[in-house]
């Protein structure tokens, strides 16, 4: 008799490890990765965005816990390019190879017939191009050619690396509503940025992760809600006094930060109580910088 | 398997320096057979025995051995040092399927090529020397194991750059295991020594080329020893690319 199981999610992680010798790329990462929607994949450099996507891709082996795409490991996939399509690096090409010799090699492997490459070559915009040898391209060039192999086989999921770093204004507004086109079209779009602003336009959701480790896994607008709350932050060299007055602050060393209270309110208390202030600030972080505060601990280096 | 094959055959016909190590190779075992051929004849009291004609014909295949290896080497390495390994391993995730495919492709475009080399360097050898004659088998037999003798350094080199994945490491190693210790290997001591020698890489892999034997090996069984080499070097290497991170 078989058993029903509900739709495969397009990409699961559970608990997914990854050591390389004494480092720990990878930490116990489980997370899922939902159709229709553009989800970010948002954490510092040497996070371990890039590993854990090789890892999905089944490139490298998890040192524990797994990874599946549509309920099954890549590796077991019979035309991996029709169901999931990926750009890690684009310049991880061989330069000696024309764009279309290069898609059609690709294209070949999967059994997917050659006017699709043609296609392709004429949705990134590269057609004109499509003899030249890949070792001359620009990154932006470069990258639309990794895109074109990711498209090829009509995948319902798409992974992507970075792939907006080092390009140019038009590049980087191209791919981002590229990737708005394809998660409207109800596939999976999986993408990696350690740039919260670029997240912020392009993604429904986040997994945010740091040193190998899950921060947040939320949506977007409740991430902006949350990180987005406006305070007070209040300083006085009586802050002791002051914050058993406000009752509502959360006392941190050199300040108080009080939500819900008004500055003026506070003010009005504090002169009443004749306590001085230092500082009386109105604070309404921005996107980046709630999110620089939620990964400050989980940086590699700091400067 | 027949798709990853197409896509073999596609990456290893569309980049230039390929198709240019293989018209040199084919250029190389010419121009050896013609300088061969040249300064047999002038060296030579008599008329060059038939024998002699064809084997000197085929001494390029000294150097031709190398470009074979280097051509096996690249047809991975290349995909290992710009990365582009990653973009085959995700069309073809089953990785001892794209080494097969690698080995199929790299056999059959060598085999051709090389008989070709081989058959045509006999052809020069045999019209500059004009030996008073020669056996038709004989022909036949020596570009068949020529082709055959440099298809398998080609694959050595295929193994060898599998197992070290880069260019020059891998490069350097099939030099040294086919052509530097071998001649070394002769200089072991006693029985023992002679043995191991004789059943050493292309000192037992050559015999198939010369039709001769050495006191251990007979062509045939030398080939055969030689191919014993090469599947070590491509089962390490299949081995460890299964369980590498690529
Ligand atoms: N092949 C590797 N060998 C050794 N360490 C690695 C390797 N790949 C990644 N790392 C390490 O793993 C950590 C995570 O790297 P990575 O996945 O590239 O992060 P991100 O993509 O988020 O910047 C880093 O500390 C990095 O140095
Ligand atoms: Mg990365």
């Amino acid at each position: 008799m078989a058993i029903m199981l509900g739709p495969m999610t397009a990409i699961r992680t559970t608990d997914l490890t990854k050591h390389y010798g004494k480092t720990t790329a990878v930490a116990g990462l489980s997370f899922d990765v939902e159709p229709g929607q553009v989800t970010g994949f948002l954490g510092p450099n040497g996070a371990g965005k890039s590993t854990t996507m090789r890892m999905i891709l089944g490139l490298d082996h998890p040192s524990g816990g797994s990874a599946l795409v549509d309920g099954t490991p890549y590796q077991e996939l019979r035309h991996p390019l029709r169901k999931v399509g990926a750009l890690l690096d684009a310049k991880a090409v061989h330069g000696g190879r024309s764009a279309r010799n290069h898609l059609l090699a690709i294209a070949a492997s999967n059994g997917i017939p050659a006017v699709r490459v043609e296609e392709v070559l004429e949705i990134v915009g590269l057609a004109a191009v499509a003899r030249r040898r890949v070792g001359g391209f620009s990154l932006g060039m470069a990258q639309r050619l990794g895109i074109a192999a990711a498209l090829l086989g009509d995948p319902e999921i798409l992974i992507f690396d970075e792939p907006v770093n080092g390009l140019d204004p038009d590049g980087i507004l191209w791919i981002r509503t590229l990737m708005r086109d394809l998660a409207a079209e109800g596939r999976t779009v999986f993408v990696s940025s350690h740039l919260m602003s670029e997240m912020a336009q392009t993604a429904d959701h986040l997994i945010v992760i740091g040193k190998g480790r899950m921060i947040a896994d939320t949506s977007v607008r409740e991430f902006i809600g949350r990180s987005s709350q406006s305070y007070v932050r209040v300083r006085s060299p009586r802050l002791a006094e002051v914050a058993e007055l406000v009752k509502v602050g959360e006392l941190h060393a050199d300040h108080l930060r009080v939500t819900g209270v008004s500055p003026l309110e506070i003010g009005t208390m504090t002169a009443r109580a004749g306590l001085p202030l230092e500082e009386l600030t109105y604070v309404k972080p921005s996107l980046e910088a709630a999110y620089m505060e939620l990964t400050k601990d989980s940086l590699e280096y700091t400067s | 398997m027949i798709d990853v094959i197409r896509s073999e055959w596609i990456k290893m016909r569309s980049v230039r320096s390929t198709v240019w190590t293989l018209v040199g190779t084919v250029v190389l075992m010419l121009g050896f057979a013609a300088l061969a051929g040249a300064s047999n004849r002038s060296m030579a009291e008599g008329p060059v025995p038939g024998d002699a004609a064809v084997g000197g014909s085929l001494s390029g295949g000294l150097i031709a051995a190398l470009t074979m290896a280097a051509l096996g080497v690249l047809m991975i390495s290349s995909e290992y040092r710009t990365e582009a390994i990653r973009v085959s391993l995700m069309a073809v995730p089953r990785r001892l399927t794209l080494l097969s495919a690698k080995i199929i492709v790299f056999t059959a475009v060598s085999l051709v090529v090389c008989l070709v080399a081989s058959a045509g360097a006999i052809a020069v050898g045999l019209a500059i020397m004009q030996p008073p004659s020669v056996e038709a088998a004989d022909v036949a037999r020596s570009a068949l194991g020529s082709a055959l003798y440099l298809t398998a350094c080609g694959l050595f080199g295929l193994g060898l750059g599998t197992l070290i994945r880069h260019t020059a490491g891998a490069i350097v190693s099939a030099i040294a295991l086919m052509l530097v210790l071998p001649p070394l290997t002769t200089q072991l001591p006693g029985a023992w020594g002679a043995t191991v020698s004789d059943y050493f890489t292309t000192n037992a892999g050559q015999l198939i080329v010369s039709n001769h034997a050495n006191q251990s090996l007979g062509p045939w069984s030398g080939f055969a020893v030689y191919l014993a080499w090469v599947a070590v070097a491509m089962l390490a290497g299949a081995v460890l690319m299964r369980r590498r991170d690529a």
